[in-house]
């Protein structure tokens, strides 16, 4: 894994280890991700697939290993300056700001995208409305990219589940990401959703955006990406293509157990 | 499609006037006075809500802020005999100041444990309040500090006094609307929600939430300010941990997450005890069954109660008249 990361010095992680107590949730994991891919990471459940997703964006602090986006060090960031980096991400279990409209979600996504300052909206200077306004012109991009701009006014926490992880997914892309980590975005969702889903995601990867994504559901991981990543007790046993993984002896022990 | 100038700036201009005319309807000066302290509750409330009801961060020491405030400016100016601008620009600079320092610790504790944390720092200005008694007055408080003047313009009639008050209080309000409809009022109650959600956003939450809680204490030092130089005495019992729950009782009793349940709570609650002032003896019952029936059958808050209303009478209205209904805003938030 540490020899490929030399080829496309894209985005990268080497030698993450993260350790809660006496458990190693994580150890020694590398992964590379090429530009303007789609990269899955599969595993079965308490593999480390979310604590490599917390690990990245900051909310855990690993315990030792980087990770670097196009040759910046982003380990070691808190949350913040990770996503000032331009790596966004979407949650397994929804944080849908409940308190918000939908539309008022998608404008904070948008956070990082407004520069104006204290005086700005204190006063409303006529930078504060040209930026909220440009602003606002990106949010309802991002609500009818997913399908939702119609329901833009209503209280985040009334739309049905399905619709909350479009939500989240165009909260995430109206921060204008480079890399996005969706955490199993297909989970609870039906099998009519679930392939609107990965057609949304196939749309993303060709607006230029690179996906990381945590799913379990295999179907949806072997149509749409191009690269995965397969872990087990928080270490990596195999990564290629879908054709690959599917043939690879170590990953189906994984799954299926060995004889 | 959207017009800026919307039901808010609409709501606030009416505010503003009603605000404006209030004293040409008042039968008599008592009222004036009641009113006046309104206006510092409203202050108090507009910042603490703020903290609490938009970044979900409690606050049980607010008065603290309030009381460091009126000491500061009553000391300065009725011991040391500087002016009453100067000594008010001291007063706030210091609990700026005070606040910051507070805030950076105590605001990465979280939930149950922040709230317990401003509680210590109330109890501990409370005791120094007390216990100081060569500078403070101690229990007995202290006196002979100066009535509010600009250059030598002494404010001394309550009308007068009315509309500094009144004039800050609609300022402040503006203010906080204007931050509140703003990406920084966002951020703010996206902490309040998840504070990893609103992170991983690229909200810097620490920053963000050390700003709040000082902008809430600047709006507490405000009144604090106008209370000294308004009553000209302070005493330890004005500013202690009945005042920092009265103070939340307005928050959540006007609604949290709205300015205009600000107002309404912080009024609500100043005029109460004086319409229950004729049936004494009862009258702390009544207080009680009134907000216990207020939480229960109005867990939004007044504000949601006045909204509700509002959509009954507008509705009403418009199927009365069948013709073209007003569309748009509402009072909003």
């Amino acid at each position: 894994m540490t020899g490929q990361a030399h080829r496309d010095p894209f985005f990268h992680g080497d030698g993450i280890t993260l350790r809660f107590g006496g458990l190693t949730a994580l150890s020694g994991v590398g992964f590379h991700v090429r530009r303007n891919s789609l990269q899955a990471i599969i595993g079965p459940n308490g593999a480390g697939k979310t604590s490599l997703f917390n690990v990245i964006t900051g909310i855990y602090r690993m315990d030792d290993g980087e990770v670097h986006l196009e040759g910046k060090r982003i380990s070691g960031l808190p949350p913040h300056g990770v996503a000032r980096h331009g790596i966004v991400r979407t949650f397994q279990n929804l944080e849908i700001f409940t308190n918000m409209t939908v539309l008022e979600n998608v404008l904070t996504g948008g956070h990082l995208l407004v520069k104006y300052g204290l005086a700005d909206f204190f006063f409303r200077t006529p930078r504060f409305f040209r930026e909220e306004r440009d602003l606002r012109e990106r949010a309802v991009t991002a609500l009818d990219f997913v399908g939702l701009s119609s329901h833009r006014n209503l209280p985040a926490g009334q739309l049905p589940f399905g619709s909350q992880r479009l939500l989240e997914i165009a909260r995430a892309l109206s921060a204008e990401p480079r890399i996005l980590l969706l955490d199993e975005p297909a989970a609870g969702l039906n099998m009519k959703e679930t392939t609107a889903l990965g057609d949304l995601i196939r749309r993303i990867v060709e607006r230029g955006i690179t996906v990381v994504m945590v799913e379990h559901d295999m179907d949806l991981v072997m149509r749409i990406s191009e690269r995965i990543l397969v872990l087990n007790y928080g270490e990596v046993i195999a990564s290629g293509t879908p054709a690959e993984i599917q043939r690879d002896p170590a990953v189906v022990a994984a799954y299926l157990g060995e004889e | 499609m959207r017009v800026r100038i919307g039901g808010h700036v609409t709501g606030f201009l009416a505010f503003a006037a009603a605000a404006m005319l209030l004293p040409f309807a008042l039968p008599n000066e008592y009222y004036l006075t009641v009113l006046i302290v309104g206006g510092f509750h409203v202050i108090l409330v507009i910042g603490l809500n703020l903290l609490m009801g938009f970044a979900g961060q409690v606050s049980l020491g607010h008065a603290a802020f309030y009381g460091l405030s009126a000491y500061t400016t009553g000391i300065l100016t009725g011991t040391y005999h500087w002016p009453v601008p100067a000594g008010i620009a001291a007063g706030l600079l210091l609990v700026t100041a005070v606040a910051y320092l507070i805030g950076l610790p105590t605001l990465k504790l979280r939930g149950h444990y922040l709230a317990m944390g401003t509680l210590g720092f109330g109890i501990i200005v409370y005791i120094v309040f007390n216990e100081a008694t060569a500078v403070t007055g101690g229990p007995s408080g202290f006196s002979g500090i100066p009535k509010l003047s600009f250059g030598g313009r002494v404010v001394s009639s309550d009308r007068e006094y009315y509309y500094v008050v009144w004039g800050a209080a609609l300022l402040l309000f503006a203010l906080a609307q204007n931050l509140v409809r703003s990406r920084v009022g966002r951020a703010l109650r996206a902490i309040h929600t998840s504070e990893t959600a609103a992170a991983v956003l690229g909200v810097d939450t620490g920053r963000y939430k050390t700003f709040v809680f000082v902008l809430s204490a600047f709006y507490a030092a405000v009144a604090g300010a106008l209370y000294a130089h308004y009553v000209t005495f302070v005493s330890p019992g004005s500013f202690g941990f009945h005042t920092s729950v009265l103070l939340v009782t307005m928050v959540v009793l006007g609604g949290m997450a709205s300015l205009w349940g600000a107002v309404m709570g912080a009024l609500f609650l100043t005029l109460l005890p004086e319409a229950l002032r004729a049936i004494e003896n009862f009258d702390i019952l009544i207080y009680g069954a009134i907000l216990v029936l207020c939480m229960m059958y109005l867990p939004g808050g007044l504000a949601e109660g006045a909204r509700k209303c509002w959509d009954a009478a507008r509705s009403l209205a418009r199927r009365g008249s069948a013709g073209p209904a007003a569309d748009g805003g509402g009072p909003g938030r």
